[in-house]
């Protein structure tokens, strides 16, 4: 589990986080919701340790990591896997070299062990046959792909994921929010996601904590997300037609829902 | 002042969590190659032809009969050594090298593979930019070097085609009052000029904030910045040393 603590950041006189408390638990997709510049990506990033907090406390598993020495952030980051936006692949390096790095960089496995978890992680991807590939050469979906392939090579812990499916064809975007979720299912890893995507947060989120202007504003299971009266998140779920429309379908069956209940009590009480 | 405090501090974070010697040997051998093979044909062209006109111009110069035509080979060779050879091939791969470290490590900032590094518990700056500074200490003279014979050659064709001077002139000249510390003077100036080199150019890149127009301007700033300090450096290595 992660937990952070009254983090506050500011950039240039700006502040972009405000005193932000959450815990993120393992086994579940933890999803930061929020519209473009809210501050979600500086949030993870200070998690992930690549942005000092200004104030404030995160700690993993009991472990606190900011401000904390440099061997213990170390021994901290080596468990941890990070999707990035653009998914950050070594553009000289080819697929399997890609997923090998961090194997080469901070494990003692011999070659062998090492090429044999480049072809487990490539398959539990599905990119078995794209090892020799250099990442020019990839679509954006199997550029994620590695991206978590990577990620995970090392056994990670935690993984982060920086808007995962932005840039994707839905279909494309569906199968990397599957990957992530079952990948956190099935190696009970703290899995944070960052996205703006309401189909990723309503069909694979667990819990969700949504942003607005650097404050978590609210916070909570994602089934109960579409019955929240926070104004911010309301106008930021229902700004896209589909979910407008999504609403008043609910909307319509619920009332059919109410009356045909209030027409079967007058019913009951007309038989009595 | 704020600039350099920063560019001080870059330069400690590279010796600080670095990475183990066998890569570190591994990835400095890889620049080394990088950074060499791929300059020596620019260094050869520019070399060749600086010797070539030096001794032309010279010879144009040099119209006093008193004057040996041997002093022609003698101030080529003192000319290249000293000067031509270390400085101008420094200031070529400082446009050639400077901004391929600049544009590659701004691309790798921009594009979020640093940040990867970084959060794998890798120091970046020591795993990118400490070996391309030992590569620049390794390569940069040994093309000195070859720049110095393939300047002092093209003097020689020339002298000879042009027919200013006959090749026993020349080499007459070549061979008279030598200092073999104007060599090493020379060779020191290399280390000074690659150090320089890769780490203004590295500096520039790897703190490079924007998307491609940025990291365009960051390889622009690294090859301004090498060329200058390369001057200044000259300057005072030869107020120092000579």
């Amino acid at each position: 589990m992660i937990e952070i603590h009254n983090i506050h950041k500011t950039f240039n006189g700006t502040k972009v986080l405000d005193g932000i408390s959450g815990n993120f638990e393992s086994g579940k997709m933890n999803m930061l919701l929020g519209a473009s510049g809210t501050g979600k990506s500086v949030l993870l990033k200070c998690i992930v340790g690549l942005v000092k907090p200004d104030l404030g406390s995160i700690t993993y598993d009991g472990r606190i990591f900011a401000n904390n020495k440099l061997d213990i952030k170390q021994e901290i980051r080596r468990k941890i896997g990070m999707l990035f936006q653009g998914s950050a692949l070594f553009d000289s390096m080819t697929v399997s070299e890609n997923v090998e790095f961090p194997l080469r960089m901070l494990s003692d496995m011999n070659r062998t062990d090492r090429l044999d978890r480049v072809q487990f992680c490539l398959k539990r991807v599905g990119l078995e046959n794209a090892g020799n590939k250099m990442p020019s050469e990839l679509s954006g979906g199997m550029k994620k792909r590695v991206g978590i392939a990577r990620a995970i090579a090392p056994h990670c812990t935690y993984l982060f994921c920086d808007e995962p499916n932005s840039g994707l064809d839905p279909l494309t975007a569906i199968t990397i929010d599957e990957l992530i979720k079952e990948i956190t299912l099935e190696y009970d890893i703290t899995t944070i996601v960052v996205t703006h995507d309401m189909n990723s947060v309503l069909e694979y989120g667990d819990n969700v904590m949504f942003l607005y202007k650097g404050k978590k504003l609210w916070e909570g299971h994602s089934s109960t997300i579409m019955d929240t009266n926070v104004k911010e998140l309301n106008d930021f779920i229902f700004s896209n037609r589909l979910m407008r429309d999504a609403k008043k379908v609910e909307q319509i069956e619920e009332e059919e829902r109410q009356e045909e209940e209030r027409h079967e009590e007058e019913q009951n009480r007309s038989d009595r | 002042m704020k600039t350099f405090g920063a560019f001080l501090l870059f330069l400690s974070s590279l010796l600080k969590r670095g990475e183990s010697p066998r890569i570190l040997f591994n990835r400095t051998i890889d620049e080394a190659i990088l950074i060499g093979i791929d300059s020596v044909f620019i260094v050869a062209v520019v070399s060749t032809f600086i010797g070539a006109v030096t001794c032309v111009q010279i010879s144009y110069n040099l119209t006093n009969a008193l004057i040996p035509r041997s002093t022609i080979g003698f101030m080529v060779r003192e000319m290249t050594i000293l000067e031509l050879a270390p400085t101008i091939t420094s200031i070529v791969l400082a446009g050639k090298v400077g901004s391929s470290i600049a544009g590659g490590l701004g691309t790798m900032r921009i594009t979020e593979q640093v940040d990867a590094l970084e959060v794998m518990g890798i120091n970046s700056a020591s795993y990118l930019v400490l070996p391309k500074i030992l590569a620049a200490f390794l390569v940069f003279p040994m093309l000195v070097i070859t720049a110095m014979f393939l300047s002092i050659m093209g003097g020689y064709l020339a002298g000879s085609l042009s027919g200013a001077l006959s090749g026993q002139e020349y080499i007459t000249g070549l061979r008279s009052d030598f200092i073999s510390w104007n060599i090493t003077f020379a060779l020191i100036k290399s280390l000074v000029f690659a150090f320089l080199v890769a780490a203004i150019s590295s500096y520039q890149g790897y703190f490079t904030e924007g998307g491609a127009l940025e990291v365009g301007r960051a390889s622009t700033k690294a090859v301004t910045n090498s060329v200058i300090a390369i001057l200044i450096a000259d300057f005072v290595c030869a107020q120092l040393l000579l």
